[in-house]
Parts: structure tokens; C-alpha cells; sequence
């Protein structure tokens, strides 16, 4: 391989925060940022992989599955929208998708995709807004006390049934829900004429 | 549109963690893409489980395996593009499911002028597209299971309650409930059942066992 870009910064591991992961998820969307895409692999590739393992994947199939995440991060960095999700979520739903694609052999329903419209783009504010509460969301679930954060994590590495996930109380859901739901709201008015579902009224 | 019986935080909690079966994750994808609010709430769960991921333990992943993904960087692979709004009668998901939309449906008669299309069927779970004629009872039935039943077209009465596009009803095994199709138009839902139909009269437990339900 010849010579790769080195990143501009050189940021300590434990100094990058969700902003700068954001910063780079857009350089590799927008410009094809292989140096931000390193990053980003050296940070989230061992998180995966861990994930994977937990949810019951062996470490070779976690570490192919891995691999096909971080291919599927690149290629889709486009369609990434920081004003909807932080770059931990977005790489989350990625990671669970290509894993149960795998598992089943063939593409697991997804919700209809929202984009915005030709001519419309996230405002900095909405970034800024959602980034910051992920973050709290995030600090809620390291505050929890370690029983409660055990059923939630039971929940997501798919230890629990529905019942005991009902348990995952006393996290703030309220407002990371109001967040997304603004911004699918702003979503729904950017959406070009004509892709509206036909019962829609628009609100 | 508004939605009077949302699909509730279980169902969305499963599907963001990956743990429903395959029938039920068409029948959440399907929902959501008809209730904003649903998606939102989704989102928060999703979010959920970046915050997991980002306080995970790091396994260990080698310098070859960094080299190896560069290297599938710039291979031309078919990506399938995302899914948008299709603006039909059935959104996207369950486009994928049926091959099209509600004209590709391939009904099979079950009776009583109703009609059903199966979709998907594991031992986890079971999909299918069922009709109701206008101003008809849904063929009376219990289940073993959980059966969720999400409107696509027309409306279904059910006792007091009315049930409306993007409106999912949850009936358990010990519900012995008979929606009723509202009579201006039939009747179309995508009912996902995790043990098979047992229907309450011969007949249609004759038909049962003929067409699987």
C-alpha cells in the first residue's frame, strides 16, 4: 500500500468525543476520507467486534461480520445524518443488520428510509441538539445502577425476553424521542413533493 | 394520520436489539414506516444500543484486519440502494415481502369470502397478508400465541375499539376477540402470529388444517 494520509490531528484515544467522530463520519461521506476512515475503524472496529461476540457470534464470524460493518460504513457514509442519530448509533444499527442479514441469509425489513430533500440539509443546531443528547442518554446508561444496566444490556445482547426489557426503566427516553421525532418532522417538510405516503397530512 | 394504537416499546426495543423473530421484525418495519412517532421512539432505543456499543469492552481486532477492509474499499459491489418512501398502499418493507404492491398479492381463499397470503413462516413466526370483506367478521379464532394485527387498508372494528391504518392490535392467547371489517371498503392487515390459528368453529378448523393457518 502506498503511503496513506496521516490524520491531521493526532488526538489522544481517550480525547475524541462525539463530536470528532461526527467530524469524521462527514469527511469520509463528503470527501472519501480514508485517514478519518482509519480513525474511525481503530475506535469502532474492536467495539463491534465485542458486540458481536456478545450477542453470541463466535470470534471469527464476529471478526468477518466486523469487517463487513466497517466496508458497509464506508460505502454508505453518505447516507449517515448526524442530525438523527450520533456516528455510535448509526454504526450500532449497522453492525445489528449485517449480523442478522448473515445469520438468516437474506436482508432483514427496515423501515422506509426518510431523506432529505435535494435542496435541504440537517441545520448545525439540530446536529449539535442530537449529538448532546445521545451523549446524555449514553451518561444516563453509565449512571445506572449496575442491576438496571445489566437488564438493559441483557435487552440488547439478546439475553432477555420482551418482558424483562419492558424493565430497562429509569432512563430519560422521553427526550431523545422528542429530538428524533424534530427531526423527522423536518425531515417530512424538506422530502420532495409526491414521496409523501399517500395518508399523510404532512404534520 | 393519526395513529390510535401505536405499536408498543417491547416490539420497538426487540426490533432495535435484533431479537424478534423474522415475521415480527416485517410487521415493526411495516408499522414504523406509517408512524412517526413509533420511529421516533425507535430512534431513542436505537440510540440506545449506540450508547452500548460505544461503552463495550474493545475486543481484539489486528492491523491486517484494518488492511483487509482498505483493501474492499474501492471494490465495485452491488449495494441495494435504501429503501424510500414507494408511496403505495403497502409501505416499502412489506413491498419487498409481497414482490410489489397490494396488486402482486397472490390471495388464497380461506373461507367466508376472507383471504390470506402467506408471507413468511418459521417455527418463530409466522406472516401473512389477511382480507376481510366489507362489513364481515374475521373467522372466530383464539391462539396459543401473541397475535398482532397491523391495519393497512379499510378499518376493523373490534368491541369498542376501531382499528385504522397503522393501528396494530395486540391480542394474547387468552383474547378470543373478532375484529369486524367496517362496511365501506374490505379490510387488509398483515397479522403475524407466533403459534398457529386455532379457529372456534369445524369448518373453519377444517380449513385450517387444508391452508396452514
Amino acid at each position: 500500500m502506498s503511503a496513506r494520509p496521516e490524520p491531521e490531528t493526532h488526538v489522544a484515544e481517550t480525547e475524541k468525543d462525539d463530536a470528532h467522530w461526527t467530524a469524521q463520519m462527514i469527511a469520509v461521506g463528503a470527501a472519501r476520507d480514508r485517514a478519518a476512515f482509519e480513525d474511525l475503524f481503530r475506535h469502532y472496529a474492536p467495539r463491534i467486534k465485542a458486540f458481536l461476540i456478545r450477542t453470541g457470534l463466535a470470534p471469527p464470524v464476529a471478526e468477518d461480520c466486523m469487517q463487513d460493518v466497517m466496508v458497509t460504513l464506508w460505502r454508505k457514509a453518505h447516507l449517515y445524518d448526524p442530525a438523527r442519530a450520533s456516528v455510535a448509533t448509526w454504526v450500532f444499527t449497522i453492525a445489528r443488520n449485517r449480523k442478522i442479514d448473515m445469520i438468516r441469509k437474506t436482508r432483514r425489513p427496515e423501515p422506509e428510509d426518510l431523506t432529505w430533500g435535494p435542496e435541504a440539509e440537517p441545520s448545525q443546531a439540530d446536529v449539535v441538539a442530537m449529538r448532546q443528547e445521545s451523549a446524555r442518554l449514553a451518561q444516563a446508561v453509565a449512571e445506572l445502577p449496575e442491576r438496571q444496566r445489566d437488564l438493559v444490556q441483557r435487552a440488547f445482547f439478546g439475553e432477555a425476553t420482551h418482558s424483562e426489557i419492558a424493565a430497562a426503566t429509569g432512563l430519560p427516553m422521553g427526550t431523545i424521542k422528542s429530538r428524533i421525532r424534530l427531526a423527522i418532522t423536518r425531515l417530512r417538510e424538506a422530502m420532495p413533493e409526491g414521496t409523501a405516503d399517500r395518508d399523510r397530512d404532512g404534520t | 394520520m393519526s395513529i390510535r394504537h401505536p405499536i408498543g416499546d417491547d416490539l420497538l426495543l426487540g426490533f432495535a436489539a435484533g431479537t424478534l423473530p423474522a415475521a415480527h421484525d416485517l410487521v415493526v418495519a411495516t408499522a414504523v414506516s406509517l408512524d412517526d412517532d413509533a420511529r421516533a421512539r425507535l430512534g431513542g432505543f436505537e440510540t440506545l444500543g449506540g450508547a452500548l456499543l460505544e461503552q463495550a469492552d474493545a475486543a481484539p481486532v489486528g492491523d491486517d484486519a484494518l488492511t483487509a477492509v482498505l483493501g474492499r474499499l474501492d471494490e465495485e459491489e452491488d449495494m441495494a440502494p435504501p429503501r424510500r418512501i414507494c408511496g403505495g398502499i403497502f409501505p416499502a418493507p412489506l413491498q419487498d415481502a409481497v414482490g410489489g404492491d397490494l396488486a402482486a398479492v397472490r390471495w388464497r381463499p380461506v373461507g367466508m369470502g376472507a383471504r390470506q397470503a402467506v408471507l413468511h413462516r418459521s417455527p418463530r413466526g409466522t406472516a401473512r397478508l389477511l382480507s376481510i370483506p366489507a362489513g364481515q367478521a374475521m373467522p372466530d379464532h383464539s391462539h396459543r400465541g401473541t397475535e398482532l394485527t397491523l391495519v393497512l387498508t379499510g378499518a376493523f372494528r373490534d368491541g369498542d375499539l376501531r382499528f385504522a391504518r397503522g393501528d396494530l392490535q395486540v391480542a394474547d392467547a387468552s383474547t378470543e376477540h373478532r375484529p369486524t371489517a367496517e362496511p365501506a371498503e374490505d379490510c387488509i392487515c398483515l397479522v403475524v402470529t407466533d403459534a398457529p390459528l386455532r379457529f372456534a368453529g369445524l369448518l373453519p378448523r377444517l380449513f385450517q388444517r387444508f391452508l396452514g393457518i
